[in-house]
């Protein structure tokens, strides 16, 4: 059997579910899978490793470990081209954040979520501005901005987002622990 | 005097401050004045592929800030425009999720009730202040200066939150305001496509690739400058057109400026006042005063 070959045995028919019931994920299963998307999709015009039906269909076949811990669900630039376009209304760059973040949830943190996730926790906002960036500001007589990372700070706290990070909410951590389908 | 509150967002107010002062002068300049609110912090936008709640909070935060303001907002990133518009039409249809969000930020007195509204800068000079107007204060017409407009993609999409302002995929707004400050609109193949800023920190080559392929459109057609409303699309055609020349290829001199700009030299602002100084890439112009 060659490798590539998917083994049913190996699916999770519980996945698609799991994605509707994730926000931005409730359409999944209106797909019928004429990649209109893929054709539209200017990241996939460039990058092969980028296939937004094809994402779609491993999700609905239920190859979900295979889709969650994988590097090719970070590469929607989230430009709306595809969903203006989709006749399911499918909703892909918000399906593609749904299945983000449960991945996310189940151990594939990509790096920059990290990054974003420091620097707001830091600033209060994705880039700094401290003495040197109100100073620059000033010279073209715009005002300063205070950064207030206490209120951004909070809401983490309240969502448990940094023990959604560690896994804390996971359901089987299949991208850390390979546990799972 | 119309007024509104002024969302900044995270990357205009550091490395977009050519966009902001251009902003800021033009609108006051057409009777529109932008005020800000010191509440304003992130919209949200990073984190929609992290955790959808925390995410939506972040961005009900800045909504109810304006409310509390009691002022309507003007933004200038399109991705922030996107965020906050899609949050705001969300939160006030689903009300069990408005209350989730509301209970996250019960504990810093913040509450959503849906009562102050959101739109591109671009949007209100098309809707508020009006072709006609912008025309009556043209100073000095950018005649004979070909510009390529790049709409970006939240500026009009999803589409189905912008209340039917524009089209997404033919969209006409950002060539009449081309048109009407005295420049030629030069249309280009693939005009609607992405600039690959929303990718730069995952793939960086797939990014650079997408920015490089505009450029080589633009080149082709014979603009002699783009212009763009958001400050991801200036990183990746103006901070980053050098990157793309020595990862990807070509070579393209092809100065990007932000609308704003262009319409503050046509009021009759000059190079400095527009912060000229701060694009990459350098426009030549040699502009007459109207009249002259």
């Amino acid at each position: 059997m060659a490798d590539d070959v998917i083994d049913a045995g190996e699916l999770d028919p519980e996945f698609k579910f799991e994605i509707a019931k994730q926000a931005g994920g409730e359409n999944i299963k209106l797909c019928f899978q004429c990649g209109t998307c893929s054709g539209t999709c200017p990241v996939r015009a460039i990058n092969d490793k980028y296939n937004p039906r094809r994402i779609v269909r491993m999700a609905l076949l239920g190859m979900r470990k295979d889709v969650l811990c994988s590097d090719f669900i970070w590469l929607c630039s989230s430009c709306y081209a595809c969903h203006e376009r989709c006749p399911q209304n499918v909703r892909i760059p918000e399906l593609m954040n749904a299945i983000r973040n449960i991945a996310i949830r189940e151990g594939n943190v990509h790096p920059v979520y990290k990054s974003y996730v420091e620097a707001l926790e830091g600033h209060g906002r994705l880039l700094e501005i401290g003495e040197f960036e109100n100073e620059k500001r000033a010279k073209l007589g715009l005002p300063p901005i205070k950064e207030e990372p206490e209120k951004v700070r909070k809401i983490f706290l309240k969502t448990e987002l940094k023990e959604t990070l560690e896994g804390k909410h996971a359901k089987d951590q299949t991208c850390k622990t390979g546990v799972g389908k | 005097m119309k007024e509104y509150a002024l969302f900044l967002g995270c990357t205009v107010p550091v490395r977009g401050l050519h966009y902001e002062v251009s902003a800021r002068k033009t609108a006051e300049k057409l009777g529109v004045r932008l005020l800000d609110v010191k509440d304003f912090g992130c919209c949200g936008f990073p984190l929609e592929g992290a955790d959808h709640l925390a995410s939506l909070a972040m961005t009900a935060l800045n909504l109810a800030a304006a409310e509390n303001a009691e002022l309507e907002i003007v933004t200038l990133c399109s991705a922030c425009t996107a965020t906050l518009t899609k949050a705001n039409k969300k939160l006030k249809e689903d009300a069990h999720l408005r209350a989730e969000v509301n209970k996250v930020l019960s504990d810093q007195g913040a509450e959503f009730r849906g009562k102050t509204k959101v739109k591109h800068f671009a949007r209100m000079l098309v809707e508020d202040v009006g072709y006609e107007q912008i025309r009556k204060a043209v100073t000095r017409p950018l005649t004979g200066l070909g510009v390529a407009p790049h709409y970006g993609c939240h500026y009009l999409k999803p589409s189905e939150i912008y209340e039917g302002f524009d089209s997404p995929e033919r969209p006409v707004t950002l060539d009449k305001l081309i048109a009407t400050i005295g420049a030629t609109p030069v249309a280009y193949e693939d005009k609607l496509q992405c600039c690959g800023g929303g990718i730069l920190g995952i793939d960086e080559l797939t990014a650079l690739k997408m920015t490089a392929s505009k450029l080589k459109h633009i080149k082709d057609a014979g603009a002699q400058a783009m212009t763009f409303i958001c400050p991801f699309c200036a990183v990746m055609y103006d901070s980053s057109q050098k990157a793309v020349e020595a990862k990807v290829g070509g070579k393209y001199a092809l100065p990007g400026l932000y609308f704003p700009q262009l319409l503050g030299l046509a009021l009759g602002f000059t190079e400095k006042e527009m912060a000229m100084d701060l694009n990459r890439v350098k426009l030549a112009l040699k502009l007459a005063e109207a009249g002259k």
